[in-house]
């Protein structure tokens, strides 16, 4: 009897360490993961619960973190939102030509991954007359504008009722006090919930590292914004926080060559997103499902 | 025997019951290496995953969730389902039952497990997992629906736990257990277990702009889809369980609830055909999600064959259910088991996740494919699953039928007792 016990035993322990070995090898490719975890990172606290201090700190091992992975020296910066600031955008849809360089804009603004040539915005090619998505078309490759077309760009429409927000688990994403809805891709889980409730698909997930060259990433970031984000996080548009907080206009509006985008401060009488907004006639995007965005689009007759 | 001394002898037990989980024929030890197999399979394909990103999945912008959210989905069915054999034995008095109930609530923890699992597996910072927590993270309570689940699931699976951990010790200490400490707890695991599912169905119908999901009638068909897989998954364990360790499991318990799968396989059926009413009759584009998944749109059609595979077996499975012979013959009934449980994995994965993200909002019509690392790790998930179910009813039928128990150990010690002869046998 103890000799069957004993053997049993013996047995056991033998496929205990074979059991271990084996997942120890599976369990190998970790290593190069890990190799990017770090404990700082891994403690630190929501964005807004950083104190001064701390959020100083953070920006440091950023740069640094950015130098070492990208080989870039660039400018990391927190600015928070202004006093007396909620931004709005508007779009003018009979002048829009669907050429696209605002996508392309937001692409090298953003820091946005070369490999899949993401892009924060995405232009519908619509039937004209007609207002219904399912007759729209994102991968149109001919000459633009085209006959009977008309054009539908689709951005983040910092809605005020965000369902992104609602979603959120964690509380990664939310609403800043100038209208900017931001994720901290510091605390995002990556369960891509919100990108599951935005109705506008206006959300990325970081499907794998970002690929950019050194000499094409714009050194002028912003911690809430166009920092190159981690794998396995979301990001989103942010109306270009790091620029538009600094009294500048978002990359896309620059870009434009019609003229079709009105960016602004929606609590300053003579902005001229006030003046889109009071002579124009404005609508919104699935008004229907409640969002209440801070994107409009209009038309000029 | 004074309350402290459980704190020490409930570990002690647990040890030892794990302990004697690792004895068994090799019927037993081939069964676990199999699954310890495909297990580490499904480990080193997530292993990659991680480092190399979720870009190894077939996921993309367009359908943000896949296969593991698909099989979270069943999963959860699965675990609501199983206490489903608690009804019957505590409402509505069937003696019978309470000898298998402890067998659908072990399973409802390992099903819990996977759906765990398949959580973690789709996160992209698994690590960051502590941000959940109430107190320390920052819990988007209760506005997230997410969190709403979190909270449901490890309820439940704690609730399980509980029920089965104290029905065991105390039969493992020869002592009757008393009512107070688990008869409202069983209670509370028939409404919890109905919430589970609720609130896995609220994760997706609570979204606006899906309209594939955006249905009242979610929740419903989430828990008549419950009531036929984990019945179904119980029937063929009994069996599984009478043959392996000669546990006596009358005709009772199958009888039941192959009465159960009876009226639940109609009712999945009907919800089915009531909502593809509502989106052919009225059409429009409410209907596209629909009509892709069942015939295709604009030259797209990864999912038709799913939708129609699923669609198939169900009625398949509602045919032989209802057969007469059924009633005579177990083979056809876990025929119909087999039928009902593949065409609700299908009709509650593929055929809801999926089709709820094609088209996307923008209307873009952008298919998904699970790729091969996927498919892994899911496969680990499941028999990893499996390996927590065969350990768990393992350890516990040989206290339950009395083959373990205390007294087999000398007065005083604490429960060190030996295996009996026919404890080994039944391993
Ligand atoms: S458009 Fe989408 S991502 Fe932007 S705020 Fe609205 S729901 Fe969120
Ligand atoms: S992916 Fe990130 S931001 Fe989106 S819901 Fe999940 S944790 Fe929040």
């Amino acid at each position: 009897m103890s000799d069957i016990v004993s053997r049993r035993t013996m047995m056991k322990g033998a496929g205990a360490t074979l059991g271990a070995a084996a997942f120890a090898h599976a369990m190998a490719p970790l290593t190069e993961w890990s190799k990017d975890l770090s404990v700082d990172e891994f403690l630190q606290k929501h964005y807004k619960e950083l104190t001064r201090d701390e959020l100083g700190r953070v920006l440091l091992h950023l740069k640094e973190e950015t130098k070492r992975k990208y080989g870039r020296d660039v400018d990391i910066q927190a600015l928070p939102p202004q006093e007396g600031v909620s931004f709005a955008y508007a779009l003018n849809l009979s002048i829009c030509i669907g050429c696209r360089k605002c996508a392309e804009a937001c692409h090298q603004e953003n820091n946005h991954d070369r490999r899949t040539g993401n892009s924060y915005i995405r232009v519908l090619e619509m039937q004209q007359g007609s207002l219904d998505l399912e007759h729209g078309n994102a991968n149109y490759d001919h000459p633009v504008p085209a006959e009977g077309k008309y054009y539908l760009p689709v951005q983040c429409h910092q809605c005020d009722n965000a369902p992104c927000v609602k979603v959120c688990p964690v509380q990664a994403t939310w609403k800043e006090q100038d209208g900017i809805v931001v994720v901290d891709y510091n605390w995002c889980i990556g369960c891509r919930y919100c990108e599951a409730a935005c109705p506008y698909h206006a959300r990325r997930f970081n499907w794998a590292k970002p690929e950019i060259p050194p000499e094409e990433i714009n050194p002028d970031q912003g911690y809430l914004s166009n920092r190159i984000r981690p794998q396995g996080v979301v990001e989103k548009c942010t109306f270009c926080l790091h620029r538009t907080r600094a009294g500048r206009l978002p990359a896309c509006l620059e870009a434009c060559p019609t003229g079709a985008r009105v960016f602004g401060n929606l609590l300053d009488p003579k902005s001229p997103i006030r003046w889109v907004l009071e002579n124009k006639r404005v609508f919104v995007l699935k008004e229907e499902l409640g969002t209440r965005p801070r994107f409009f689009y209009f038309f000029d007759k | 025997m004074a309350a402290s001394r459980h704190l020490l002898d409930y570990p002690r037990f647990l040890g030892r019951l794990l302990w004697m989980s690792t004895d068994g024929s090799w019927r037993f030890y081939t069964w676990m290496t199999v699954l310890s197999a495909i297990a580490l399979v499904g480990a080193n394909a997530y292993a990659h995953q991680l480092a190399e990103g979720m870009a190894l999945t077939g996921m993309s912008d367009h359908v943000s969730w896949g296969l593991y959210i698909a099989n979270f989905t069943f999963g959860v069915g699965l675990a609501a389902g199983a206490v489903m054999m608690v009804i019957p034995a505590y409402l509505y008095h069937d003696h019978e039952m309470h000898d298998v109930t402890l067998i659908g609530e072990l399973l409802a923890v390992a099903a819990i497990f996977v759906c765990l699992l398949f959580i973690v597996v789709d996160m992209g910072h698994p690590e960051r997992a502590w941000h959940l927590m109430p107190g320390i993270g920052r819990f988007n309570w209760p506005i997230s629906m997410l969190t709403w689940d979190v909270v449901v699931l490890n309820g439940y699976l704690l609730i399980n736990l509980h029920i089965c951990g104290y029905l065991i010790y105390m039969r493992f200490l020869g002592r009757k257990p008393r009512k107070q400490w688990y008869l409202p707890f069983v209670f509370l695991s028939i409404f919890w277990a109905i919430s589970i599912h609720s609130v896995t169905a609220f994760l997706y119908s609570g979204l606006g702009g899906r309209p594939f999901w955006n249905s009242a009638l979610l929740a419903p068909r989430f828990i008549a889809s419950a009531f036929i897989t984990g019945p179904a998954f119980v029937i063929v364990l009994l069996q599984v369980i009478r043959r392996f360790t000669g546990l006596p499991i009358g005709e009772g318990p199958l009888r039941t609830l192959m009465s159960v799968m009876r009226v639940t396989v109609l009712l999945n059926l009907f919800m089915l055909g009531s909502e593809l009413f509502t989106a052919f009759y009225t059409g429009g584009t409410h209907a596209t999600a629909v009509r892709y998944l069942f015939f295709g749109s604009h030259g797209h059609h990864a999912l038709v064959p799913w939708i129609w595979t699923a669609v198939a077996l169900n009625i398949a499975s509602a045919v032989v259910v209802h057969l007469p012979a059924t009633r005579r013959h177990v083979w056809l009934l876990n025929l119909a088991c087999a039928l009902a449980f593949a065409g609700v994995w299908i009709e509650k994965g593929m055929g809801l996740i999926i089709p709820g993200f094609v088209p996307s909002t923008l209307h873009e019509l952008v298919e998904y494919v699970p790729t091969i690392t996927e498919w892994k790790i899911t496969a680990g998930i499941w028999a990893f699953g499996l390996m927590v179910l065969t350990v768990a009813v393992k350890v516990a039928l040989p206290v339950l039928s009395g083959q373990i128990a205390a007294s087999h150990a000398e007065h005083g010690q604490g429960p060190h007792g030996t295996e009996g002869p026919e404890a080994k046998q039944a391993a």
